[in-house]
């Protein structure tokens, strides 16, 4: 367990930096995330992100993989709907580390 | 890259001088209170402990008894100790496999023999303390279940088992792992291991079928739920989220089109693996078991294939009659289960599928044997076919196939260093360095032959590479599922 300060808020984390609580997501501490992973969220980071709250609303899961690469391809253009581009984002893996960003829990299983 | 040391490959296999203690600190999270109570174990470490452990371990005794014979018969000869991948790896002397039994075995003599009760000493016989506990903690999480060792041993110890026992004596005094327990509450209240609800799952099916026929121009279903079909398919839930093992699923949903045979996924049986069997939970594996009983009756299926996934493969084929049998509303003519590569492999030998081999001339491939089919399970009518079957159907999809070096194939294969419930993040730097073996013998073939390419039947070995392959100068894509191979190859519409 653990907290991070966003803009003089503290949120709970666990173990391995995901929020604890969905619902205590906001941009500033998406932000915090990343620089902590030595990140900078730029415009391109945050397509992906807001993508995957919407999802996440839905289906209460995050999508998977080429589920993202699909819509981030028809919203962005083809040369940007394979997961070569979103590692380039996301180098941790945009299914871990995206979702942390976007405040989601962690995918789990053999994944 | 990493905050470790990551193990240099040789041109040939060199054991490592003993570093002692190097992985003492390679822990993972312990399970959350919730998650543990869900399982059916006490939620925190339990005030009389020791007891409570002693008291299982007895239970174990009587129940399982190859345990104790397995604990009873070890002579210290020596066999298994250059055997195991995270030896080999990480150079810690509690990483061979005999290090390892001794754990439990010191407890044992302590409590059940009784030169370890009278003269403890001269039998390297200990109580169960704290610091015993912990060593538990750590080094029967960096056993991958593997059985590599029994393999070599010449009374056949099975550490695995072992493992398995340890485990469950932790579970039961409130000391779980979060990655295992955690998985396995998930299956209980959504159906799977990833936490993918219905809704979710039919839209991801129906996403796919879009992709089928926007690249092949055929209607290729995957259905869900579907009452009356003639197949159930039980495949890990990763099939259905993660790269490359989405092309697999991609793969068995063509052969199901081209055999013209009814098949159909289950929402409530939509995972194939069983951690139950990690944690050395009978009634855990259990439970997760019956729910693929349950989806046969509901769907009235006539059979079950399973997917790619090794673990689920051992569980379905040397356990499933016993923890969720009979099957006797199952048609008797195909055997119970069946795995996809017995499928696929039976109608390629009828020729009732037409593959093209040059689909795959991109890829020099070789084969990566998941140790629980490998060493814990069979396919096919012939002995050895779970290493026969998934090589046939590869070079029948392939042009260029080359095997690694013997002692690192078949039944000598090694773990891919994320098996056995160590798939997790918290467990990088065992699992980087618990690959190495395979790592090196993959560089051989690279260079002698050129292979770019290595294929698996097996989720956890799957994701493990995708992870791993970068650290040790590979493409994390260079790992494919056979069924993916298939699924380039085959010629759709060509059979009526």
């Amino acid at each position: 367990m653990g907290t991070i300060e966003a803009n003089g808020k503290t949120y709970e984390t666990d173990e391995e930096g995901y929020l604890a609580d969905l619902n205590s997501w906001d941009k500033d501490v998406a932000d915090v995330m990343a620089k902590i992973d030595d990140c900078d969220l730029t415009d391109s980071h945050w397509e992906v992100i807001n993508f995957l709250r919407e999802y996440y609303e839905e289906y209460q899961i995050a999508p998977a993989v080429r589920v993202l690469t699909k819509a981030i391809g028809k919203k962005l253009g083809k040369d940007k709907g394979n997961s070569k581009y979103l590692y380039e984002l996301f180098p941790y893996g945009p299914a871990k580390q995206a979702c942390k960003y976007a405040g989601l829990p962690k995918p789990t299983g053999c994944v | 890259m990493a905050d470790f040391e990551i193990p240099q490959l040789k041109e040939y296999p060199v054991i490592p001088t003993i570093q002692e203690g190097v992985m003492a600190h390679s822990k993972p999270f312990v399970a959350k209170e919730e998650f543990q109570q869900q399982l059916g174990f006490p939620g925190e470490l339990v005030d009389n402990w020791q007891q409570v452990a002693y008291d299982k371990m007895e239970e174990l005794n009587g129940k399982y008894r190859s345990l104790q014979v397995f604990l009873d018969s070890c002579v210290k000869c020596g066999a298994c100790t250059d055997k195991c991948h995270y030896y080999l790896g990480t150079s810690d002397p509690k990483n061979m496999p005999v290090a390892r039994q001794d754990l439990y075995r010191k407890v044992y003599r302590r409590k059940f023999t009784f030169a370890g009760k009278y003269f403890p000493k001269l039998v390297g016989a200990v109580d169960l303390t704290k610091e015993v506990l912990d060593d538990w903690y750590s080094y029967f999480h960096q056993c991958s279940q593997c059985r590599r060792c029994s393999v070599f041993c010449p009374y056949g110890i099975d550490t695995a088992e072992i493992s398995m026992a340890a485990r469950e004596v932790m579970d039961c005094i409130g000391v779980g792992q979060k990655y295992c327990n955690e998985i396995i509450a998930k299956v209980y209240k959504i159906g799977n291991n990833l936490g993918l609800p219905e809704p979710a799952l039919a839209d991801t099916l129906e996403g796919l079928e879009e992709d089928i026929e926007d690249d092949t121009g055929v209607a290729v279903k995957l259905p869900l739920d579907q009452k009356g079909a003639e197949i159930l398919l039980v495949t890990p839930s990763a099939d259905f989220f993660a790269e490359p093992h989405v092309d697999g699923l991609i793969g068995y949903a063509k052969v199901f089109h081209e055999a013209g045979i009814s098949w159909t996924l289950s929402s409530h049986a939509s995972e194939a693996a069983n951690f139950g069997m990690f944690i050395g939970s009978y009634e855990n594996m259990r439970k997760v078991s019956l729910r693929i009983r349950e989806a046969a009756l509901d769907l009235g299926v006539k059979r079950i294939i399973f997917g790619e996934c090794g673990h689920a493969w051992r569980v379905a084929y040397s356990f499933l009659n016993t923890l969720a049998g009979p099957f006797d509303f199952l048609d008797p003519k195909y055997p119970v289960p069946q795995h996809i590569m017995e499928f696929t492999y039976d109608l390629i030998q009828r020729k009732a599928i037409t593959l093209d081999k040059s689909a795959n001339d991109d890829m020099v491939l070789t084969y990566h044997d998941s140790c629980n089919v490998a060493r814990a399970s069979r396919m096919g009518p012939m002995p050895g076919g779970q290493f026969v079957l998934p090589r046939e159907v590869i070079k029948a999809c392939c042009n260029h196939f080359y095997d690694m070096p013997q002692d690192t194939i078949h039944d000598a294969t090694y773990c891919c260093g994320g098996g056995g419930g160590l798939l997790t993040d918290d467990l990088m730097e065992l699992r980087v360095k618990g690959a190495m073996p395979r790592m090196e013998a993959l560089k051989h073939v690279v260079e002698e032959h050129g292979v770019t390419h290595m294929a698996a039947i097996c989720a956890i070995c799957k994701s493990q590479f995708t992870k791993v392959l970068p650290y040790y100068g590979f493409k994390m894509d260079s790992i494919v599922s056979v069924h993916q191979l298939v699924s380039n190859a085959i010629v759709l519409g060509n059979k009526q």
